[in-house]
């Protein structure tokens, strides 16, 4: 299990490339790579803050739950923070079991859990300012499922 | 005495990121009352609750929680990570 965040850029690339290599009891890999989106044509930037120590420590035990709910046999979760430009990755969560179904469903549970139990906060820049971007209900709704 | 930390636009209406607060306030919301009586910034900042979140010792808690012992408390808005 891994857990990483930072201000840098990363090569979702390169990172799955080297998750999990060398395995041979691993049949199931699921890769999610969250990217700065410009819904309006108008986006400079999104500024991501976080509360450093809880971050780390929130992520870390949603990814050991994740570990321990379906049998991951590998797990990471890389998020950034700071001024992103559209385009850029923003996070990525990997997970590896024997079979597909405990990989797809791990990594949902850690994406839902990323959008609204972790402290990161996201600021839209544009030409006029910046904008918080609110919470959805359905962000929060989604977690009953789990 | 306790760390009161403010994230995203709590931060930015208190103007403040942290400050060391001497308070005997048992609760979470007992301690948002005494700071929105300070000055309009924080009246402002803690106008509306159900629209805040509040960590105790960078655990997510509830506002009527107990504040004995806690070192560090932050409020902030819902989060918007992934």
């Amino acid at each position: 299990m891994r857990v990483q965040v930072q201000a840098a850029s990363f090569d979702p690339a390169a990172e799955i490339a080297g998750f999990a290599k060398g395995r041979r009891d691993i049949g199931a890999e699921v890769s999610f790579i969250g990217r700065v989106r410009d819904d309006s044509g108008h986006l400079l930037a999104l500024e991501i803050e976080h509360y450093p120590g809880m971050t780390e420590a929130a992520i870390s035990a949603m990814a050991q739950e994740a570990v321990t709910r379906w049998q991951l046999l590998e797990c990471l979760v890389l998020h950034r923070y700071g001024r992103l430009a559209p385009g850029e990755p923003i996070m990525m969560v990997a997970t590896a079991a024997r079979h597909r179904a405990e990989a797809f469903a791990a990594a949902e549970f850690l994406m839902d859990y990323l959008k609204s139990r972790a402290p990161f906060w996201k600021k839209e820049i544009t030409q006029r300012g910046g904008d918080w971007v609110a919470a959805k209900a359905s962000d929060e709704d989604a977690l009953t499922r789990w | 005495m306790i760390e009161v930390l403010y994230f995203a636009w709590v931060r930015e209406r208190i103007g403040l990121a942290r400050e060391t607060v001497e308070t005997g306030a048992a609760t979470p919301a007992a301690l948002v009352a005494e700071l929105a009586a300070r000055e309009p910034r924080y009246a402002a900042a803690f106008a509306d609750t159900s629209a805040l979140r509040v960590a105790l010792d960078q655990k997510l808690a509830s506002f009527d929680a107990p504040l004995a012992g806690v070192r560090e408390i932050a409020f902030f808005p819902p989060m918007t990570g992934g």
